[in-house]
């Protein structure tokens, strides 16, 4: 690479948060250049301060209890930790810009688009209200937003999350800043949106010249992103380098770990497929559709079909996997296979019709099934042990008295990998990972025949991610649990699943074993997702496609009205895919 | 949004016969007899009948029930068995200075209530906002009556600002509508800031700064309108609360509104006025709830109208 003049320059910056035991420090003596047109990557995992770092640039620490303690930011020979607020504030979004993470929370809900891109070039520019707005029309072109006129007068939740960033990145980029700083920008979008904002930056880059940092926890999405790469763990730097040489030949063993950790396509293990045993769960033609009412008597006017006419088996001992984007309604389904929407179709598990039970055969199927959740936090109660998180299966259920059900509890920690002595302690106290294993331990008390995994590991780092997939992988070879793995990342399904379902719309549009779904997809659809997905490779070359800046269509439709239903074809020894 | 506010009336008005119903029940089933107020001790058996047979007091509940609501579908809300004036006329008297002591303490306490609320949340953790939730908390518990007589006894009695009661001028207004105010101004404080300071958190806040926007930009333009819509919802219901306070402070201050009214009613058993004045008072509820939920969407274009 050959040296270019420096944008920024962060030298030896400590960031120090105030505690009752004095200052703690977030983020130790972190140095780092970013060169005009240059894309530096800060990578690590949650905790490790990237986030920190780059607010620290901005000037936006929370204070009063956050704060600069030491080092230089440096944007142009010009410090910036020392600026008073006003000169910060014209610093702040005309220099240096930044995007973040949840398009759909980082937009004022209250106010319209235009208003919101006319407000951040006013701020820094003394243009009349009508020239800013066509300076934001241009932005919004900039960034190939569909329809940039009407987009200016709608409002944040009129538009998709793709959309929503686009915004964010014309917002940013509005007043041509030289850095740009992008924490996460990708993380909660769907595979093939992420493609778009990922080639929609590369490409302002490029027009632009601006630098970006880019943030973020993905190595595919720093493989394919970034010239230089600095990995981050506890607030220092563990490894700095060029991306090529990060990947090839890491230096430092945390890195190792971490690539380690990453889940790749195509390494999936090929073992042969599970005999084909009695299924555990059935589904026939499952559709779930919710009402949405109108009218002067508040009448259904409009459904949303969310699961249409889904048919699969799940066998035992095997994992079947829903993948998909948001909105596909793979949720959904899963909600509907234990019970919390109501379906139509026949739902068969452990031989058990699911609409024909009454109560107790209602609890028995809680027995049968058991569902893991993504969020680990918001999934155990705060004011409840873990041991009595864990053991309230047993107790709802009836099983054994106090001690044997603690002994129980106990030995079910230790399954997942934590200590009987955890019982007493609350599940604040734990990691998310460690917490995704209470959850898991929960699911198993009951010793359930299937279990689902609803997202399960998808809020979790990628060290901590391989290690509960390699806990699932575990518990299923032991128990001979069937489980229905539901993500969104093609990636981690590719490694995990027996079969694979992937759905659009609400309907199943291919259909087969790992390796045929991800060996030859045949329906476009999931040709999309696969190459869509990052690759933690640098030197790996994406073949040039188009710049896709579609939307995915709703699935409401008027009443009486539906969607067309997709027939499955067999082209091969199960795999099934939909005509188009 | 016109088959909306359709339902919405059809809704209001089931609302209001199920008032009706549970307060004339309840007067129904009073121990308090009206006829003997209106009789006098010294009445006979056979007066206190006659009375009682000319107010139609002597039928069945379900047939006095349905003369009532007979009454009010032609507008007619009976008349004051003491007063001898139709209850309308009294209620459409006394009506316009309560709507405007209402609108003086709602005016008083959003003021108050959210400005406090907005410096405790900006103050967060500091003197400031200990201070002003103390003060909440004050104002909360605080019995108005006791409110009320401080206030006549301070700016009325020993400064002189504000004459002791009456109606007329707004000097008059300005002690009635602070006592109503400060009451509801501890709520609205107390939800301002907790809703402020959720919102302060919020990631589009972070936008905004990150915009170089200045730092009142942010909380004006970008943290008040959002924080303030959980707040728009309770006015709505607040009015109801507001009813009881309007009683005490009419009756302390002498001020000529149906709060008043409704007291003296109250006293004397007088079921007309009663009814009468729980009508209008429900009537207002109602209005200002469905009031609230029309400003909603236009301050929150997320809440769509269907």
């Amino acid at each position: 690479m050959t040296p270019t003049q420096d944008v920024l320059r962060v030298d030896a910056l400590t960031v120090s948060v105030r505690t009752e035991d004095g200052l703690q420090p977030l983020v130790s003596d972190m140095t780092f250049r970013l060169g005009k047109g240059e894309t530096l990557a800060i990578a690590g995992e949650s905790g490790s301060g990237k986030s920190i770092t780059s607010l620290a640039i901005m000037g936006l620490l929370p204070p009063p209890a956050v704060r600069v303690t030491g080092g230089a930011v440096i944007l142009n020979s010009r410090e910036l930790t020392q600026l008073p607020e006003a000169e910060m504030r014209a610093v702040r979004g005309d220099r240096i810009a930044m995007i973040f993470q949840e398009p759909m929370t980082s937009l004022n809900p209250v106010m319209t688009v235009g208003t919101q891109l006319v407000e951040a070039i006013r701020a820094h520019q003394p243009v009349s209200r009508a020239a800013a707005r066509a300076q934001a029309l241009e932005a919004l072109k900039a960034v190939r937003l569909s329809q940039p006129e009407r987009r200016l007068t709608q409002y944040p939740h009129e538009l998709s999350g793709g959309m929503r960033q686009r915004v964010m990145i014309a917002m940013a980029l509005a007043l041509k800043p030289e850095v740009l700083i992008a924490d996460e920008p990708t993380t909660a979008l769907d595979v093939t949106v992420q493609r778009e904002v990922l080639d929609l930056l590369r490409d302002l880059q490029r027009e632009t010249g601006m630098a970006i940092l880019l943030i973020t926890h993905d190595m595919g999405v720093v493989a394919e992103m970034a010239d230089r790469v600095i990995v981050m763990r506890n607030g220092r730097i563990e490894e700095e380098g060029d991306v090529r040489q990060i990947f090839a030949a890491p230096a430092a063993p945390y890195t190792r770990d971490l690539l380690a950790a990453v889940p790749r396509m195509g390494q999936g293990r090929r073992a042969p497929p599970p005999p084909a045993a009695a299924p555990v769960a059935r589904l026939q033609d499952v559709q779930v559709r919710f009402d949405l009412k109108g009218g002067v008597l508040g009448r259904v006017t409009h459904r949303v079909h969310a699961v249409e006419h889904v048919s699969f088996d799940i066998g035992a001992g095997e994992t079947f996997a829903l993948v998909g984007e948001s909105g596909c309604g793979k949720s959904t389904l899963a909600r509907a296979l234990v019970g919390l929407v109501p379906h139509e179709g026949r739902i068969e598990v452990d031989g058990q019709v699911l609409g024909a039970l009454d109560t107790a055969g209602r609890k028995a199927l809680s027995r049968a099934v058991q569902i893991i959740f993504q969020d680990p936090m918001a999934a155990l109660d705060p004011r409840m042990k873990v041991g009595d998180l864990v053991g309230e299966p047993l107790l709802i259920h009836g099983q054994g008295d106090g001690p044997a059900r603690a002994a129980q509890v106990a030995d079910l920690l230790q399954r997942v990998g934590l200590e009987a002595a955890h019982m007493d302690r609350y599940p604040h106290e734990f990691s998310g990972g460690q917490r995704q294993r209470i959850c898991i331990a929960r699911a198993l008390a009951l010793r359930p025949k299937l279990l689902i995994a609803d997202e399960s590991v998808s809020a979790l780092d990628v060290s901590v991610q391989a290690r509960v997939l390699d806990l699932l992988a575990a518990l299923k070879r032991e128990f001979g649990i069937a489980t229905l793995f539901i993500s969104h990342d093609m990636a981690v399904v590719e490694n995990v699943a027996d079969r694979v379902a992937v759905m659009y719309l609400g309907q199943v549009v291919e259909m087969g074993t790992r390796a045929q779904v991800f060996g030859a997809p045949r329906h476009p659809y999931t040709q999309r997702l696969i190459a869509a997905v990052p690759v933690p490779d640098p030197t790996h070359v994406r073949p040039p496609a188009p710049r896709l800046a579609g939307d995915v269509p709703s699935p409401v439709h008027p009443l009486g009205q539906g969607p067309a239903r997709l027939l499955l074809a067999d082209a091969g020894d199960g795999h099934m895919v939909a005509a188009e | 949004m016109t088959a909306y506010l359709l339902r919405r009336l059809v809704q209001s008005a089931l609302i209001l016969l199920g008032v009706s119903f549970i307060t004339f029940f309840l007067l129904y089933v009073l121990p308090a007899d009206p006829v003997r107020q209106i009789a006098g001790r010294a009445a006979t058996q056979q007066t206190v009948e006659n009375i009682r047979h000319q107010l139609g007091l002597d039928q069945p509940f379900v047939v006095q029930y349905i003369r009532y609501l007979g009454g009010l579908m032609q507008g007619d809300m009976g008349r004051s068995y003491l007063q001898k004036t139709e209850v309308a006329s009294l209620i459409a008297a006394r009506l316009p200075p309560t709507l405007l002591l209402m609108a003086a303490g709602i005016f008083c306490e959003l003021v108050l209530g959210l400005t406090m609320g907005v410096i405790a949340a900006l103050r967060r953790g500091r003197a400031a906002d200990t201070g002003l939730m103390i003060t909440s908390f004050v104002a909360v518990s605080a019995p108005q009556f006791l409110v009320s007589l401080l206030l006549l006894y301070v700016f009325a009695v020993r400064l002189s600002w504000f004459p002791i009661g009456g109606y007329g001028t707004f000097r008059h207004l300005v002690l009635p509508a602070v006592t109503l105010g400060i009451l509801g101004s501890g709520w609205y404080a107390r939800m301002m800031r907790s809703s402020m300071i959720e919102v302060l958190r919020a990631d589009f806040i972070r936008t905004a700064r990150a915009k170089g926007l200045t730092r009142a930009r942010v909380i004006l333009r970008h943290a008040l309108p959002n924080a303030i819509l959980p707040v728009i919802a309770m006015i709505g219901i607040d009015i109801g609360i507001f009813m009881g306070g309007v009683v005490v402070v009419e009756s302390v201050f002498g001020w000529p509104g149906i709060g008043q009214l409704a007291w003296q009613a109250i006293q004397r058993v007088d079921i007309p006025i009663i009814m009468g004045v729980t009508l209008v008072s429900a009537c207002a509820i109602v209005a200002g709830n469905l009031i609230a939920d029309l400003i909603a969407p236009a301050i929150d274009p997320r809440i769509r109208i269907r």
